[in-house]
């Protein structure tokens, strides 16, 4: 089957993270995911997003994410890319409910819930470069033409 | 898409009930909201209502979190209702049901807390 690819960026402000998990939600439809599948897909994306903006970005508004999906088969591979600070140290940003902003109430939650909802996810992060979070998710699909 | 933040102050418990998407973007206006409430009001206890949320994220846990953390302080409750499938898997995964109450709907949500 064709691999199929999408690529949007946008300003890293916090309106956007609704704008970004419905895109991604919205070009994921053709391979009619379950909407438990949909629903992880846009939590992902929106835990990865947010990511970028208040810790990539510290919140600064001229910062720009970038998202790719590319649809093969019934795979989703997913990127989300910053060129923000980067994360000083990834297996300690992966445990649940480890932050680095507990004032602004962050839960710490987010990396495990992308573990949780995805087969496979890769971090990849420099210090003042940025950081490339690549998930992949397999789609239960054809369930019903299996009956 | 945001959020529709609703709230009703009685005998120092706070119903909120959430309509539409709570996530970093939206859960800002329901910190300020709930915690200007909560001290305005005097509440000891919180009754949240999740019926018409249709969308959660780990920003949702930290603000739920955060008001939790604040009616303890007063041996506060918090007591969660009509709680979705989606929403309940993030509850789980961040152990947020050790430390909240779930009851099926608002009537019995308050009727726990003695103001039904």
């Amino acid at each position: 089957m064709m691999k199929n690819k999408m690529e949007i960026q946008f300003s890293a402000l916090s309106q956007n993270e609704s704008f970004a998990r419905i895109t991604v939600a919205a070009f994921i439809a053709q391979l009619d995911p379950t909407m438990d599948e949909l629903t992880e897909i846009k939590t992902v994306v929106s835990e990865a997003v947010t990511n970028s903006i208040i810790h990539g970005y510290e919140n600064d508004p001229n910062g720009v994410i970038y998202i790719a999906v590319i649809l093969d088969g019934d795979t989703i591979e997913l990127t989300i890319r910053d060129e923000g600070i980067g994360i000083d140290d990834v297996e300690e940003a992966k445990q649940p409910l480890f932050t680095t902003k507990p004032e602004l109430e962050r839960s710490g939650m987010g990396f495990t819930i992308m573990e949780n909802f995805m087969d496979e996810i890769h971090v990849i992060s420099h210090q003042g470069e940025g950081t490339i979070i690549r998930l992949k998710k397999h789609l239960a699909r054809n369930k019903a033409l299996c009956n | 898409m945001s959020l529709a933040i609703q709230m009703e102050a009685k005998n120092g418990v706070l119903l909120i009930r959430l309509n539409g998407e709570l996530d970093h973007h939206t859960a800002e206006a329901l910190r300020t909201q709930a915690e200007n409430a909560i001290q305005k009001h005097q509440i000891k206890h919180i009754v949240l209502n999740l019926e018409e949320l249709h969308f959660m994220d780990s920003s949702g846990l930290g603000v739920i979190l955060g008001r939790y953390k604040q009616i303890q302080k007063n041996k506060g409750e918090m007591v969660i209702c009509a709680i979705s499938p989606a929403v309940k898997r993030l509850f789980e995964m961040s152990g947020l049901f050790k430390i909240v109450k779930v009851e099926r709907s608002e009537k019995n949500a308050l009727q726990r807390l003695g103001v039904a």
